[in-house]
């Protein structure tokens, strides 16, 4: 149920992406969508009554150097949270370009309507 | 588990006003308002590295759009609206929708993660050795320095891209040179 939630999140921002005139509200859909799959991702990996994946010092064993069975069987999946990670701060750097193009166009033709730069000027 | 119910729906109603505003200063704060429930959201499914990334790059984001839309927001949208268009599109997604649920109700329940089904899975790997191999405490930055330091090395890179391609377009020396008639 909570992943068909996520999944009704992406849709919205697919519906917005889609439907929606306003350049600034197409990039906005885009960032909806982003959310919504970044959010998915690391919910994949959650446990019930898990840890986080940072271990302390009581859960490791220096003699015989082995991480302790409650952490090993109870912290949620580390794998999506890096590639998550990685992935938020990508978004960030795609929305600047894609902002930068809004300004620019915004410059050019005086609005963010996409029906009203769709033609050509040269 | 009632928690992600109630931050998830909140999401949801914050993307609804954001896409249905008129305002697009609003409809900015009310994306906002959608990072932050994100935020709390990797709080509370035990991510508290994606949380703190998560709130920084919200601010710049916030910062970025409130940029991009300040004293610009007098754009209305005028012109017929394509109702045939519109209601083909909702259509299809809706049936998108229904399709993705199907496929999710072939997904373990959540809150078992899928990892610990599988013995030899790359994840199991990293939570047993990730402190002896690496000498890092924490497994994420573990796998985000030394297991998979490339995929960091790629990041970079691509937001490198990015901002050169930023800088590009919004340079304003080109601009003027464009517009001599003859160069």
């Amino acid at each position: 149920m909570p992943y068909a939630l996520c999944f009704l999140l992406f849709m919205l921002g697919l519906y917005c992406a889609v439907v929606k005139k306003n350049m600034v509200k197409i990039v906005i859909g885009i960032l909806i969508m982003e959310y919504a799959v970044n959010l998915f991702l690391v919910m994949l990996g959650f446990r019930v009554g898990g840890i986080a994946p940072i271990i302390d010092r009581a859960q490791y064993d220096p003699v015989i150097q082995q991480v302790a069975a409650g952490f090993v069987n109870n912290s949620v999946d580390p794998l999506p949270q890096a590639l998550v990670l990685t992935s938020i701060v990508i978004s960030l750097g795609s929305l600047a370009l894609m902002i930068s193009i809004c300004i620019r166009t915004y410059e050019k033709y005086g609005t963010f309507d996409i029906t009203q730069i769709r033609r050509l000027k040269g | 588990m009632y928690i992600f119910y109630f931050l998830l729906i909140f999401m949801i109603i914050a993307a609804i006003i954001a896409i249905e505003t008129k305002n697009l200063l609003s409809s900015v704060i009310c994306i906002s308002a959608l990072g932050f429930g994100a935020s709390l959201m990797f709080l509370f499914l035990r991510a508290p590295d994606i949380a703190i990334t998560q709130i920084v790059v919200d601010i710049l984001a916030l910062i970025i759009l409130i940029r991009s839309t300040i004293s610009r927001d007098l754009t209305f949208i005028s012109g017929d609206k394509e109702f045939f268009g519109t209601v083909v599109s909702v259509v299809i997604i809706f049936i998108i929708f229904l399709a993705g649920v199907k496929v999710f109700e072939t997904l373990p329940d959540f809150g078992t993660a899928i990892f610990a089904r599988v013995p030899n899975a790359a994840s199991q790997t990293y939570i047993k050795e990730g402190l002896e191999k690496t000498g890092a405490a924490n497994i994420v930055s573990s796998v985000i320095l030394d297991y998979r330091a490339y995929d960091t090395l790629g990041e970079a890179t691509v937001l490198f891209t990015a901002i050169i391609g930023a800088t590009v377009i919004l340079r304003k020396k080109a601009k003027k040179l464009l517009e001599e008639p003859d160069l």
